[in-house]
């Protein structure tokens, strides 16, 4: 089958967007895999294309001020162009977005943060905040596909000839919203929380001395996650917080302090490789999933954790 | 002036109990609520309706599901909504997102010809069952309407003509205008929303609630449904849970173990 890839606003190949890549060649199985950016400057991102077996990427002519209704008309006239009977995307607010709008157009399939796609179209999703998975097929020819992270493993590209780089000019009527600002997150030097090997995350326990957390983190060169608590509270921004309307992660190692595991914080880490937990209630939610637990205070273990590291690596 | 928003809730099973798939692979609702992200595109229409009382705002809130999902309207009228609609139909029964939004836009619609228009539709992020997040987007497109999706801020723009909005992006913070009408998703950070009180509640069995057929918002039953439906659920297996391990108890000295299990699973 022919695999369009919807690679986003960024202008550069983010992980979300390898495992993508790397799944829509798998399912391709020898049919065009092209790809469209919804940045105006494709030169960045086409040159690492060609080793993700890309033929043809498309790209705007110019940048789009309003939502959703630029980038949807995009993705329909690179659908157009390219064939595709599926199209692939990483589960963003933007592509779940077109996505969605055309499939309401084209009376097609969409399924959206899906764990995985096999070959005979059948689409695995995790529902009930992460309670049950279930297996879907697309009952129309063209199907809507977005990825949630960590659900591929991403091959590093090959060598393979840069895609040839197809203008695309759209014009679009409706109403539409304007952007009317943007402002950049600022830049950490911590590993991104969704592609870290390890995570640290502290819960309502920490209090306002979130700092232990990160002074953990750092230690341990983790990334930093939040329950929402701790957001709600305002001692983290919503970057942070991981579970169902937070971000999902599934790190080689996930340690948890102040955290009770409820189900929405369970929903977007319980597929973590390892999970240690810190909590002073022996029967916190957390101790049910994690492989080390210790019922403890955080203000005394983890001060305690990162002096033996220290020493450890001393 | 006046503002007409509707606000889309549905009816899930309830989080804190034990939720399941039937045999027919729809998720059991017998212990159903209002879904919990539903409230808060009611609790930003509430607070539009009392940041301007001279915009005169009407907020009704719609829900598509069987008889159970009458539960999810009764809450939100307690919350404050103005006036409620229940679409009820046999023929739903296994719709998917398209089929949904396609009666949701006809009730929208419905909602539109009894009130003299509708010009905000202000959503979830998503169902807390399905966690699928296209229906704002499909209602946009339905109703040609413009689109902003998670919201984490809600407030009125000039003249009461529209909305302005920040949402947050995978690496920035948009602010955002748009006019009437629009479809606006909220995310659960736009606000805390309200717990009603024994007078909304009491307040609430006196508002207009009508239940709709399918035949009365003019949608074709044969295009919605499990018939119909552009994708098929083929299974739901209950993840398998995941054992615990060790607990240990802090004697004093669970730092330094803990830095030691660490370095023998090398994970440092
Ligand atoms: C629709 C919906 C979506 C949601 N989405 C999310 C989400 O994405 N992510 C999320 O995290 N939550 C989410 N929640 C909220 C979730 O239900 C919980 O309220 C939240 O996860 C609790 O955060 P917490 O564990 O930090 O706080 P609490 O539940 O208050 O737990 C604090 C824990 O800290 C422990 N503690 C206190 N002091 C110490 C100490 N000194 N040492 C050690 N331990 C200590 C306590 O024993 C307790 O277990 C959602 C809820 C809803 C309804
Ligand atoms: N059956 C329904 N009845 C009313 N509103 C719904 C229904 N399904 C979805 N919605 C609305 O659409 C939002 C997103 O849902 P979803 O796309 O299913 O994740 C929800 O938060 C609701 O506001």
């Amino acid at each position: 089958m022919n695999v369009l890839v919807d690679l986003g606003q960024t202008g550069r190949l983010r992980s979300p967007d390898r495992e993508v890549l790397t799944l829509a060649r798998t399912l391709a199985a020898g049919g065009a895999v092209t790809a469209l950016t919804h940045a105006p400057r494709a030169e960045d991102v086409a040159a690492e294309l060609g080793g993700y077996g890309v033929s043809i990427l498309y790209a705007p002519e110019g940048e789009a001020t309003d939502l959703s209704l630029t980038d949807t008309a995009l993705l329909d006239a690179a659908l157009g162009e390219s064939g595709a009977t599926l199209v692939l995307g990483p589960n963003d607010a933007e592509t779940t977005d077109a996505f969605a709008r055309l499939a309401v157009r084209h009376s097609a399939a969409v399924i959206t943060d899906a764990v995985g796609m096999a070959a005979d179209r059948t689409v695995t999703k995790s529902v009930l905040a992460g309670g049950y998975t279930t297996t879907a097929a697309p009952t129309t020819d063209l199907a809507f596909v977005t990825l949630a992270p960590n659900s591929v493993q991403a091959e590093e590209p090959e060598e393979g000839p840069a895609p040839e780089v197809k203008p695309l000019s759209v014009s679009v009527s409706g109403a539409a919203a304007t952007v009317t600002g943007t402002r950049e997150a600022p830049a950490s030097s911590r590993p991104k929380l969704t592609e870290a090997r390890v995570v640290v995350v502290g819960g309502r326990g920490v209090g306002e001395n979130f700092s232990l957390v990160e002074e953990l983190a750092d230690e341990l060169g983790a990334a930093v996650g939040a329950s929402r608590a701790v957001v709600d509270a305002g001692w983290a921004e919503h970057s942070a917080q991981v579970g169902q309307t937070g971000v999902t992660v599934s790190p080689q190692l996930y340690l948890c302090a102040g955290v009770s595991g409820a189900i929405q914080h369970r929903a977007g880490m319980q597929t973590s490789q390892t999970i240690v937990a810190i909590n002073k209630d022996e029967n916190a939610q957390i101790f049910d999933i994690a492989d080390y637990g210790v019922v403890g205070d955080l203000n005394k273990v983890i001060p305690q954790l990162i002096e033996a590291l220290r020493e450890r690596r001393g | 002036m006046s503002v007409n928003i509707v606000v889309p809730v549905k009816y899930v099973p309830d989080a804190q109990k034990q939720r399941q798939f039937r045999e027919d692979l729809t998720v059991d609702r017998s212990d159903a609520i209002l879904s919990e992200l539903d409230e808060y595109p009611l609790e930003a229409a509430l607070a539009l309706r009392e940041a301007a009382p001279e915009a005169e705002v009407t907020i009704v809130a719609v829900t598509v599901g069987p008889d159970e999902a009458a539960g999810a309207v009764k809450k939100a009228l307690q919350m404050g909504a103005d006036a409620a609609f229940h679409v009820n139909d046999a023929a739903l029964a296994g719709s998917d997102a398209l089929g949904t939004s396609a009666v949701l836009a006809a009730a929208i619609q419905h909602v539109g010809e009894e009130h003299g228009g509708v010009d905000l539709v202000l959503t979830g992020l998503a169902s807390t069952d399905g966690e699928m997040s296209v229906v704002p987007a499909m209602l946009a497109e339905r109703l040609d309407f413009a689109l902003v999706s998670r919201a984490g801020t809600v407030e009125w723009g000039e003249d009461h003509n529209g909305l302005a909005l920040t949402r947050a992006t995978a690496d920035a913070t948009q602010t955002v205008a748009v006019s009437f009408p629009a479809v606006v998703s909220v995310t659960d950070q736009a606000n805390e929303p309200r717990y009603p009180n024994f007078k909304a509640i009491m307040a609430a069995k006196k508002k207009p609630s009508a239940v709709l057929s399918l035949a009365e918002i003019g949608v074709d039953p044969t295009a919605v449904g499990r018939d119909a439906a552009a994708a098929s659920v083929q299974s739901a297996t209950a993840r398998p849970p995941r054992a615990a391990g060790t607990k240990v108890q802090d004697e004093g000295e669970a730092g330094v173990q803990l830095a030691a299990y660490l370095a023998e699973q090398r994970l440092l």
